[in-house]
């Protein structure tokens, strides 16, 4: 199977901690897949370029401009998802909630998820369990227990394995477990649960019941 | 094909310094647009429905009773009427009415309506927005075509021996459009009764309008209307015209900017690049409308809106001016041209639809054959299992 992996940074700085982080992250999901024999696509989105399209989006009742189009179908096909934010004000940024805010609700269902996150200090590190995983948890994504939390000082962290290196390698197993497993499973007895995992671009009509189903009810005759 | 244009009926401050207008003044001026309108040649005039500031046509029936009086030629619509939150009964009189005093030229276009409060204000719940608008609209049919309605449904009182009065002109409903931006139920209510399906189109891509139009049309032809490519299609447009395309833009951008819906936000290069907002010249405006065929079919009316964001009384007659004597001549030429052979012009007139036969599709409630035949074959089982 060849997968994709979205990588969604909101780093602002060039170059930025939140990017070397999400692309930590991205190399080992990369690592993981390829030693269980597979192939991954990672395909970053970079929140910084996509700022005033997200802005605009906004401001006009969600008409999306053809970059928020084409970063909503990524996500909306995705296999796997990394979502990177520098701490802002406590909390993550404007700029990567203004993205979330607007995806289709529908979009992420039951997509692997790992969270992580910057800071120059460890003080806001609660930042994954407070802020990030509430929002996901929002949007039906399936969020990796492990997160990863990076202040300045872990870039500069030692030993194999332990510190951020072991953290990384950690959530990069964890959703590409669960990666591999999505889709595998036998069908079984039980009837498909497709429609509660249909996930939505946001960017296409989507299906519409037919029109004697909405009229149920509604037609008047006693 | 009908093309003529739109109002929403804001009262939006001149951002330039201009003295704004009052009420009153605004109200004058709707009017004198539309007798405009009829001046240059335009086909419709469409009111839109507010019952908040910052706008001014609330009552739309009344306005459009006056304008009805004062012209003799141009149809008269709603852009849109409110399907939610009015009384469907108060619809079904207000438009009987209008038919009668405007001697058939009107037809309707049913919306949802976008602001919140307006719901409580009239005792619904803003959530149940599509229920409302099917159930609303299917008691709406009922009242317009049968005499006496016995009718009990989720968000009104019952009715019991119910008659309109007057009936609808020449017992013949006006003809419906609905309105959507970006529910599919509505398009696909639209082609379940055979109505017309209306996109505003200027707010979104038309990309998204496109979508919104094949789904309306195939889903007609699936409920026996006909073939898709005849479904009855019509289109919003908005354009600031000029000499040349530098003075259109000088002058519109600060309206642009101020603008109640857009403004303060995207950049006007970027908005007329994503929606079909047109600020150039007349020819730039011809181009660009005729490309909408391209993407939603042969369509059959094309309304502009010209007076919105504080623009000037006499700046909006001169648009008005432009559209019908230098834009819509060409538009409707090379729209007739390209036409295939048996794709209608127009929406139904009030006088084709009275003409047509007393068991005519489009004088049943259910109009979709398929619709009919499928609730017979279930009558049919439920009296053999009994």
């Amino acid at each position: 199977m060849s997968l994709t992996v979205a990588v969604v940074t909101a780093g602002l700085s060039q170059p930025s901690s939140t990017r070397i982080l999400a692309d930590l992250l991205a190399d080992a999901v990369k690592a993981q897949v390829s030693a269980r024999g597979e192939s991954v696509k990672i395909e970053i989105i970079e929140l910084r370029d996509l700022a005033q399209d997200l802005a605009t989006t906004m401001v006009t009742g969600g008409l999306p401009t053809p970059k928020v189009a084409a970063a909503r179908e990524i996500l909306a096909t995705a296999d796997g998802l990394v979502a990177v934010t520098p701490v802002f004000t406590a909390s993550y940024s404007g700029l990567f909630k203004m993205f979330f805010d607007i995806l289709d609700p529908d979009t992420l269902r039951n997509v692997p998820t790992i969270v992580a996150a910057t800071a120059g200090t460890p003080r806001h590190s609660l930042v994954l369990e407070h802020a990030l995983r509430p929002l996901f948890a929002y949007l039906h994504a399936l969020t990796m227990p492990t997160g990863v939390f990076a202040a300045t000082d872990d870039f500069g962290d030692g030993a194999e394995g332990s510190g951020l290196a072991g953290r990384v390698r950690q959530a990069a197993s964890e959703l590409t477990t669960q990666m591999m497993q999505a889709g595998n499973a036998v069908a079984g007895f039980v009837q498909s649960d497709s429609d509660l995992t249909r996930r939505v671009s946001g960017n296409s009509l989507g299906t519409t019941p037919d029109f004697a189903t909405l009229l149920k009810g509604h037609a008047g005759t006693l | 094909m009908e093309f003529g244009i739109f109002t929403v009926g804001d009262l939006t401050p001149d951002p330039t310094g201009r003295k704004s207008q009052t009420e009153r003044e605004r109200l004058q001026s709707i009017r004198k647009y539309a007798l405009k309108a009829e001046e240059v040649g335009l086909d419709v005039f469409a009111q839109g429905e507010h019952h908040n500031p910052p706008f001014v046509v609330s009552s739309p029936t009344t306005n459009l009773a006056w304008i009805a009086a004062k012209t003799e030629k141009i149809k008269l619509t709603t852009s849109t009427t409110l399907i939610t939150t009015n009384d469907p009964v108060l619809i079904a009189e207000d438009f009987a009415m209008l038919q009668h005093v405007s001697d058939g030229r009107v037809d309707l276009m049913m919306g949802r309506g976008n602001t919140g409060p307006v719901y409580p204000w009239f005792g619904k719940d803003i959530r149940q927005g599509i229920p409302l608008a099917i159930e609303n609209y299917h008691l709406l049919r009922k009242i317009w075509r049968e005499e006496v309605v016995d009718w009990e449904g989720q968000f009104r009182t019952p009715l019991h021996g119910f008659t309109l009065a007057p009936r609808p002109l020449d017992d013949t409903a006006p003809f419906v459009w609905h309105g959507s931006i970006r529910s599919p139920e509505i398009a696909e209510q639209a082609a379940f009764y055979g109505d017309g399906f209306f996109h505003n189109n200027i707010f979104w891509n038309i990309e998204h309008t496109a979508q919104m139009v094949k789904l309306y049309r195939e889903r007609y032809e699936m409920y026996g209307h006909g073939a898709k490519e005849n479904a009855i299609v019509g289109l919003g447009g908005q354009a600031f015209m000029a000499e040349t395309e530098k003075k259109a833009k000088d002058f519109f951008r600060p309206y642009f900017d101020n603008a109640p819906v857009y403004g303060h936000g995207p950049s006007m290069e970027d908005f007329t690049k994503m929606t079909p907002l047109t600020v150039g010249t007349p020819e730039q405006v011809i181009e660009r409308y005729l490309g909408m065929a391209d993407q939603v079919g042969d369509y059959q009316r094309q309304l502009f809106l010209l007076d919105h964001a504080g623009l000037p009384e006499e700046v909006v007659l001169e648009q008005i001016e432009i559209l019908g004597k230098e834009v819509v001549p060409v538009l409707r030429k090379e729209f007739e041209a390209r036409r295939p052979e048996g794709v209608r012009s127009n929406a139904p007139s009030h006088e084709e639809l009275a003409a047509l036969p007393a068991d005519a599709d489009y004088r049943q409630v259910i109009s979709s054959p398929v619709a009919r035949a499928a609730q017979a074959e279930e009558a049919a089982k439920k009296a053999e299992s009994k």
